[in-house]
């Protein structure tokens, strides 16, 4: 057991070694001179200055071994090139407490809803609770994003005017992010726990399960669920990576200052640094979570766990 | 059920002929139904199922509107006229206008070439590269497979979005070869696992093992055993693939990675409808319309494919 | 010499509701048992066998399976057709229990095995945990499995196919019940362990005097377990008897068919292996004749056309075929062409 995690464990930083490599290399191939239209008014000692202080003056390699350095002992990413003075990490950071309060709440929404609406699905099969459900989870994975969250504000901030368009501070501020963030987890769940309740169900445990004279209820609770949820486990990852992927338009429509929204940003300004950092940290983010989703899962298979 | 009462009646009077025996007639041809071939039993599985089937004529209406839409409209998608801006649908611009009189109907219909060129040559390469990939994989097993199972892993760790704007941001260039190269860079991964792990299935599966005790080469259960079998998973995979990938070429339009104007695409209409949402709400309407109905389409042709195209579904 | 009847089937039909229409899998089959009597059901795949054992405990799903009303069932004297769901789910596991086939697939891969032989014992017995627990491994004893304190926490991949049969029977066993339903307990597994599981049965038939139904399509298996044993084929019962009458004195050809199929050890012959050529009737069809007709080698024009009467030959043993006629010839045997 121990073995295994070691090994996820091991594979995670292997990734995320090569993406942060990747990222990095690949961003400092691009052509041209990152700082060149902010640095082109000014005087040439203050130029000079900048370049050193970005390290700029330094060929790539050089910059990559001092970037290496500063993340691993420092936790540090350098400074943002648009607006210089703003640590990348703390930057990051407040970013990303902010985008985590409606994205997080809108995992555990669309979890809870798209479980349960994917067991209704499954148990009345073919009947009308199935349809709607089943729409609902069309809905949720046609509809993009965008679209969801404008006509959703279009209804609610200017129509019925019940919430407020854009801004951030208040709770109102984040129930149409949680929706329209959610609507994705909540189809797939739904769809993913159905077809898979359904697969249980169809088994020859379950028949063995009804001949012992287990309720159906039971049967349901003891044997079904247990079975089916199982692997809905893996689904997790992708999730997370839809809400993050989300919330850059979210943010964007609803004004929220998250990490998606600052990211947007410094790929329009050509912030490098900015660019760099935020794709490291997501990159983390996801691995971390495949990591976790990884080991949860190990543990709760017993096919698994012996091993 | 049964005549017994008559016969119990009739006891006495059964001719003795009927008691004369035959034995197995040989030549009786059992009446049973008749033999259809894999394709024509799949299609006949689709057509029978109408969701996938109305997924399927709407999915050529669209593809129709796309090709001869800007014809049928009377205007150029690029023509601007700056007397007839921001105008609603009426009887001469059906879906109105933009912000620069430019006739949205046409629009729309020029964004959908794009956009269906993406998704479905973003699924077909990604698809082939994949299938190539995990078949080699299967076929030479053993250390091979390992290696080349562990670098798709660690590829598909990585977020997908992530690489794409990344190599957006990165060649700076807008144009649909780059977004491809992009968007297929690491959507192989899934295919290329998927195809790996029904070969290997099949290679261990008895009616393989059968031909081979049975003496067929190789080479001739690969192409008549075990890539027939595969097919189907494929095409399957690539249905679901298109509307991820439009999708994807939708999103990066909408955060300024994708096409550029004057060239469009059904992302690209929809970002620059977002600003005006409130006024016009038509013009952000009609390019999400299509991306949904699209996006909805293929998703439920592809249901509906992987039922038709199952084998063990075969009645 | 009245035995206590403990279950009674009556006229059972049974059909599915396929894409392509209604298939009679069952289609009038009776039968009694007694208490601590086995009855085998013989036939091959297809034959409906296992669907009337299905249906005893009402394990086949409307709407696409249905138990059509002249069905009659009746068990420790309860009408089981009309039970109400609360009825029913008393009545499994605690008055008839079953085994399936594949006991790799039909035992929960989540839970261990003692939380599955304690789920029946919770339910029916009403005892607590820990009461359940030490029953339990009171059962892995019974069917012996070594070291049972152990591995009742054991999950069912962790267990060999054997041992896992033999927990199957331990949760089929666990409630006492008066009737247990075996449905092909040995297909899957191999021929050493079928030995082993058919001979706990019989120890288990014997300690705890278990009426048992055992499904199979294979002869060998029948022959030193069964009392009685009712050959079927298509749906419809051909031929029953006690076990002595059907292998030593069957009338029906399909039964001779199924006797000449089973491989004798030291024939001295080096003749190919007596396979039935043809295959079943298809059941979407209506059958107004004997079933076996088309693959039988002494039909006769009235098979194809009327449905032949049961003939009584003894208390127990009853043959339905056109052969038993006053007027149909005297026809070679298997057991004729066997001592030739």
């Amino acid at each position: 057991m121990a073995k295994f995690i070691i090994k996820r464990i091991g594979y995670m930083l292997i990734t995320l070694f090569i993406v942060i490599t990747a990222t990095f290399f690949l961003m400092h191939s691009i052509p041209g001179d990152p700082l060149a239209h902010m640095a082109r008014n000014l005087p040439e000692q203050t130029r000079e200055n900048y370049y050193e202080k970005y390290g700029l003056d330094k060929s790539t390699p050089e910059q990559y071994v001092i970037f290496m350095k500063n993340l691993l002992t420092k936790g540090e990413m350098g400074e943002s090139l648009r607006y210089p003075g703003r640590e990348v990490t703390d930057t990051l950071m407040t970013n990303s407490a902010v985008s985590a309060k409606p994205g997080g709440m809108a995992l555990v929404v669309g979890l809870i809803i798209g479980i349960l609406l994917g067991i209704v699905a499954a148990l009345n099969k073919n009947k009308w609770p199935d349809y709607i459900v089943m729409f609902i989870a069309i809905l949720g994975i046609t509809v993009p994003v965008f679209v969801l969250a404008s006509v959703l504000q279009y209804i609610f901030s200017v129509k019925l005017m019940v919430l407020p368009t854009t801004g951030w501070g208040s709770w109102k501020n984040i129930v149409l992010p949680i929706i329209v963030l959610s609507f994705g987890t909540i189809a797939t769940y739904a769809r993913y726990v159905k077809s898979n309740m359904l697969d249980v169900m169809g088994q020859d445990y379950i028949l063995t399960a009804e001949a012992k004279g287990v309720s159906r209820f039971n049967v349901v609770k003891k044997h079904v669920l247990k079975n089916a949820f199982l692997p809905c486990m893996t689904l997790l990852v992708g999730q997370v990576s839809g809400i993050f992927t989300g919330s850059f338009v979210v943010e964007k429509i609803f004004g929220i200052p998250g990490l998606g929204f600052y990211y947007i940003n410094s790929i329009n300004d050509r912030d490098y640094t900015m660019i760099i950092g935020t794709t490291i940290f997501a990159a983390a983010l996801f691995v971390f979570v495949q990591l976790i989703v990884d080991i949860a899962y190990s543990l709760m298979d017993p096919r698994i766990r012996v091993k | 059920m049964l005549v017994n009462h008559d016969v119990t009646n009739m006891m006495e009077n059964i001719p003795d002929e009927k008691f004369k025996i035959i034995g197995i007639d040989k030549d009786a041809e059992a009446p049973s139904r008749p033999r259809i071939g894999y394709w024509r039993d799949a299609w006949r599985r689709l057509r029978e199922n109408k969701v996938a089937f109305v997924a399927l004529i709407i999915l050529l209406i669209l593809i129709f509107f796309i090709i001869f839409g800007p014809a049928i409209s009377g205007y150029e998608f690029e023509q601007i006229d700056s007397d007839a801006i921001n105008q609603g649908p009426s009887a001469e611009h059906w879906f109105g206008t933009d912000d620069l009189g430019r006739d949205l109907f046409a629009r729309v219909w020029q964004a959908g070439r794009v956009s269906i060129i993406i998704g479905i040559l973003g699924a077909v390469i990604a698809s082939v590269v994949g299938s190539i990939y995990g078949g080699i994989a299967a076929y030479f097993g053993g250390a091979v497979d390992d290696i080349m199972m562990r670098i798709v892993e660690v590829l598909l760790s990585i977020p997908y979005l992530i690489i794409v704007i990344l190599i957006s941001v990165v060649t700076d260039s807008k144009s649909l070869g780059t977004m491809l190269v992009a968007l297929t860079l690491t959507g192989w991964c899934g295919i290329a696992r998927l195809v790996r792990g029904q070969m290997l299935q099949l290679k261990s599966q008895e009616y393989v093992l059968a031909a081979n005790a049975l003496g067929v080469a190789p080479i001739k259960i690969i192409l008549k055993h075990m890539i027939p079998n595969t097919i189907g998973m494929i095409i399957v995979a690539i249905t679901f693939d298109i509307p991820g990938y439009i999708f994807s070429e939708a999103f990066l339009s909408y955060v300024g990675l994708g096409i550029q104007p004057p060239s469009t695409s059904w992302g690209a209409l929809a970002s620059a409808a977002q600003q005006n949402f409130m006024f016009y709400p038509y013009q952000l309407l009609f390019p999400a319309l299509m991306i949904a109905l699209t996006m909805l389409s293929f998703t439920l042709l592809g249901d509906g494919l992987r039922d038709a195209l199952d084998p063990k579904l075969r009645k | 010499m009245e035995k206590d009847k403990i279950l009674e089937v009556d006229n059972l039909n049974v059909s599915f509701n396929t894409y392509a229409g209604e298939v009679k899998a069952v289609r009038g089959v009776s039968f009694e048992l007694s208490k601590g009597e086995t009855l085998a059901f013989v036939g091959e795949s297809g034959c409906g066998k296992t669907v009337t054992a299905k249906s005893i405990l009402r394990l086949l799903k409307p709407p696409f399976a249905v138990i059509k009303p002249e069905s009659k069932i009746i068990c420790n004297g309860k009408d089981v057709l009309k039970m109400s769901e609360k009825e029913l789910c008393e009545f499994r596991g605690d008055e008839v229990g079953m085994i399936f086939q594949d006991p790799m697939t039909s035992l929960n891969p989540t839970m261990t095995v003692g939380n599955q032989i304690m789920e029946s014992l919770m339910i029916h017995k009403k005892l607590d945990k820990k009461a359940a627990k030490e029953e339990a491994v009171n059962m892995l004893k019974l069917v012996n499995i070594p070291s049972p304190e152990k591995r009742i926490d054991n999950y069912p991949h962790e267990m060999s196919g054997g041992m896992r049969q033999r927990v199957m029977i331990a949760i089929a066993l666990a409630c006492n019940p008066n009737v247990l339903i075996a449905d092909e307990p040995t297909t899957a597994l191999d021929v050493t362990i079928q030995a082993q599981i058919m001979d706990l049965m019989m120890e288990l038939k014997t300690k705890m005097n278990t009426a048992i139904i055992l499904v199979t399509h294979d002869l060998g298996v029948v022959a030193n377990f069964a009392d009685r044993i009712q050959v079927m084929y298509a749906g419809e019962v051909v031929e029953r008897g006690t076990t002595k009458e059907i292998f030593n004195e069957s009338k029906h050809p399909y039964t001779w068919a199924l006797l000449r199929s089973v491989p004798r050890l030291g024939s001295e012959s080096k003749e190919e292996l007596y396979a039935l050529g043809g295959t079943p009737p298809d059941l979407l069809l209506p059958l107004n004749h004997c079933p076996f007709a088309d693959r039988c080698e002494y039909c006769m024009p009235i098979c194809k056309e009327c449905k032949p009467k049961e003939t009584v030959l003894s208390d127990t043993h009853k043959v339905s075929c056109w052969l038993m006629h006053e007027k149909a010839p005297k026809v070679e045997s298997f057991y004729d062409r066997r001592d030739k």
